[in-house]
């Protein structure tokens, strides 16, 4: 009954959504609030019903009801209830549903707080939200119900792949999700604009709280997909250039990017028909990562659906949306009026540069990511593009870019002062030379390249701060009077300063760990001792436990440094019986921001076990930049100029603009 | 080395030679070789049975003196270019080599050509650009005069 209601109601969301994407266009074309009104009651009722689905499918997978294939595929009745509720979306019609819900969300959202924008453009953006939502539960519906009964149904589910059977799968789809999809609001938008052949810097400010939004929530979930993979997958890495992380890095490149033309367009509304191209590939690439996953197209670690209908049906709505996006595009962008002008040094020359290094990066993983794909395609030949390949390539483009970033804040807009600019980052340059030279002379004989990189990230954060030093007066004026001043500071200012510290963080956290990362790999029995990086671990001994779907070896190990007992660690191998796999609980013991790592390997006929033990220094920066990067976001979605609305797009007399 | 023991895990304790610099040079070299059973993964990282017999065979080749070029040149005579997670570069890997500093370089061209461009167009017009008209001058006046000073932020 509750399948059936479930399936149901994402029926009559597809019906509602049919509604939403014609309606509303007539009624913008005849000019008719009421018709074009119909989009907010759909979008409303629209979240309503999907939600109810998704309610639906949750309370299925909680009372364990064997009869429904999704649940039985992916659930089973020992699995503790929070994995219960995760496991809906940890497989293909799961995330699919979650993948709608947040459409439909993202829809509602914009009828429910959108009352600042034009009746005709709300009306095209939620047409355009409804032609994507049809097309997706039409996919759901068509190739991935997840509401199908089985004739007779067995007594035990099959179980959750182990390896997702962790806290970070109650995270990490979610807020990817909500980053991917977000970016569907800035599509809109740039289509709706399209449609409507007008676009203006009231424009811009609509649409950057919802892309800052949906950036927040990506580069927190790619953040957090990343540690989850470090701890779960047992050797350690962080990022495996692998093509389904790539399919999540591409759009927030390209989401970054957009965020920063959407600041000169806003100020200075110009770039506009690049903002809109930005912003239909943002979500173009966001469609291009869900076919890549969904579709199994790319045998990877993430792909848990195989299926050639479903890669189908995707390359299809890949094909028609983007396709006819960019045809619009072509078509109505040269309508577009050009904005204001600006010279090559100037904050807007500053902001274009980062563009031009971020999509750059972006065609970079793009190509690395299809290439192989493409080639085998065409000529039948096989190659491999992996972490060499964008280690090498993807480096280079952003160490410019990172030399360019605290230039950016200081320069003025229109015409800006670029000697200016360097003597106010004097103090910045200094410090990235002493930190240099520090590094050089503390590890002489090691590799030149690891000083200078973390050279480069002392000096994008001291830039963030010298352009917060520079912007209180602090130093220059009385300490009080400065503390004011940040008092008063814009917090989109306080946004930038986070945001780009963040990026210099994480850059210092990437080269420490792949340069002075340690390891140890050996074999150990009961009383051994292991050396690495100036501590200690001995294996006290293996015990053996019975887990709610699983059993477990632990050991465990005590971590001393210079003889003085820290604590202690407890890897483990998990046998889960239903599947027959094993997983790795790496023992993780944060010093700081670095950290020891134990995951174990297999137990020999001897009782030996096969141990790695890593020392990772200053590896949690890697993960402490982004969430930086995104507090800076949120401040700057807190800005008030933000909340309070945009002004009208009517021909209020411009004012004098303050110089920022 | 002792071959054999069942493999379920990325470089075993048992694989590791005795020659620090050698298995130094092992590793680098794994962490470019593909395990071609795998999604993706080096065989340094990976646990696939074939990725240790890869491991072994890198080892052996290397403690029989090959250097980094033969071994790869080796597996790759073996096991074709598919092996490699760094593509070399050829007449079918020219697009993807070329592309990022193509790229760039086309919109960083683009995009000097676009500001020559208006500024060209911009120093046709200089006079009526750069110079407020007398209706303007007038507008602006008055709204400087009813415009509070603006604060400079920066």
């Amino acid at each position: 009954m509750i399948a059936e209601a479930g399936h149901y109601a994402l029926v009559l969301a597809l019906a509602l959504a049919l509604i939403q994407s014609t309606i509303p266009v007539l009624g913008a074309r005849w000019r008719d609030p009421a018709l074009m009104n119909v989009a907010l009651s759909t979008a409303l009722a629209q979240l309503l019903f999907v939600a109810a689905s998704f309610a639906a499918l949750v309370t299925l997978h909680v009372t364990s009801d064997f009869s429904v294939v999704n649940v039985f595929e992916n659930s089973h009745s020992l699995k503790p209830m929070i994995y219960k509720i995760t496991g809906v979306w940890g497989n293909h019609e799961g995330s699919m549903l979650l993948w709608v819900l947040i459409l439909a969300l993202f829809g509602g959202l914009v009828a429910a707080f959108g009352n600042n924008l034009p009746l005709s453009l709300r009306a095209h953006v939620l047409a355009v939200q409804a032609w994507i939502a049809s097309a997706f539960y039409l996919f759901i519906l068509i190739t991935s119900n997840p509401f199908l009964r089985i004739a007779n149904p067995p007594i035990e589910g099959r179980d959750l792949n182990p390896v997702l059977q962790d806290i970070g799968l109650a995270v990490h789809p979610p807020m990817l999700y909500l980053g991917y999809v977000g970016f569907s609001i800035s599509f809109s938008f740039a289509v709706a604009a399209l449609i409507e052949g007008r676009i203006d810097a009231a424009w811009a400010r609509w649409v950057r709280p919802w892309t800052l939004v949906a950036w927040i929530f990506l580069t927190l979930g790619i953040a957090m997909g990343s540690y989850w993979a470090y701890y779960e997958l047992g050797w350690g890495g962080w990022w495996f250039w692998d093509p389904v992380e790539n399919a999540s890095l591409m759009p927030w490149l390209a989401g970054t990017a957009l965020l920063h033309s959407l600041v000169v367009m806003e100020k200075r509304n110009a770039l506009k028909v690049w903002t809109i191209l930005l912003s239909i590939l943002a979500f173009s690439l966001s469609l291009l990562g869900t076919f890549l996953v969904r579709s199994g197209v790319l045998t990877s670690v993430h792909a848990f659906a195989t299926d050639p209908t479903r890669g189908v049906f995707i390359l299809l709505i890949l094909c028609i949306f983007i396709g006819g996006s960019l045809s619009l595009y072509a078509w109505r962008a040269s309508a577009l009026k050009q904005g204001g002008l600006f010279a090559p040094i100037s904050r807007e020359g500053a902001l274009v540069l980062n563009n031009l290094f971020l999509t750059t990066a972006c065609a970079t993983v793009f190509i690395g990511t299809l290439y192989p794909l493409a080639l085998e395609v065409v000529t039948g030949d096989k190659i491999s593009v992996g972490a060499p390949f964008f280690n090498l390539t993807f480096a280079p483009l952003f160490v410019p870019l990172m030399i360019a970033v605290p230039f950016g804040p200081l320069l003025a807009w229109k015409r800006g002062d670029l000697l200016a600019a360097a003597q106010r980052l004097t103090a910045a340059g200094v410090a990235a030379l002493i930190a240099v030279a520090v590094l050089w002379a503390w590890t002489r004989g090691g590799s030149a390249l690891a000083p200078l990189a973390i050279g480069l990230a002392v000096f994008v954060i001291a830039g963030a701060l010298s352009d917060l030093a520079e912007r209180t007066g602090l130093f220059r004026t009385p300490f009080a009077t400065a503390m004011q001043r940040a008092r008063g500071l814009r917090r989109s200012t306080w946004g930038t300063v986070f945001a780009h510290a963040g990026v210099g963080v994480a850059l210092i956290g990437i080269v420490c760990e792949t340069t002075w990362n340690s390891e140890y790999i050996g074999s150990m029995r009961p009383d051994d001792v292991a050396k690495i990086a100036g501590y200690a671990l001995k294996l006290d001994g293996v015990t053996h436990r019975q887990g709610p779907n699983f059993r477990e070896m632990a050991a465990q190990f005590t971590v001393s440094l210079d003889g003085k007992r820290l604590s202690t660690m407890t890897p483990s191998k998990r046998n889960f019986t239903t599947r027959g796999s094993t997983t790795t609980e790496a023992a993780l013991l944060t010093r700081g921001a670095s950290q020891l790592y134990i995951s174990l390997g297999d137990t020999a006929a001897d009782g030996a076990i096969a141990v790695r033990i890593y020392h990772k220094p200053m590896v949690l920066l890697i993960w402490f930049g982004p969430v930086l990067m995104a507090l800076g976001g949120m401040l700057s979605l807190s800005d008030r100029r933000l909340r309070v609305g945009a002004p009208k797009a009517a021909r209020v007399p411009r004012g004098l603009q303050a110089a920022e | 080395m002792i071959v054999g023991a069942p493999a379920a895990y990325a470089v075993q304790p048992d694989e590791i030679m005795s020659d620090p610099a050698k298995e130094a040079r092992a590793r680098d070299l794994s962490r470019e070789l593909r395990c071609m059973v795998c999604q993706n993964q080096s065989i340094d990282d990976s646990e696939a049975p074939l990725a240790r017999d890869l491991r072994l065979l890198v080892r052996e080749r290397i403690a029989a003196g090959d250097s980094d070029a033969q071994v790869i040149d080796f597996l790759v005579a073996r096991y074709g270019e598919f092996v490699l997670l760094k593509p070399r570069l050829e007449p079918h890997t020219l697009l993807l080599w070329l592309l990022p500093p193509l790229a760039l370089a086309g919109g960083g061209l683009a995009l000097w050509v676009h500001s020559r461009r208006r500024s060209g167009s911009g120093s046709k017009e200089d006079q009526s650009l750069l110079k407020l008209s007398a209706e303007e001058e007038a507008r602006l006046k008055q709204l400087i005069a009813a415009e509070p000073v603006p604060d400079k932020s920066a």
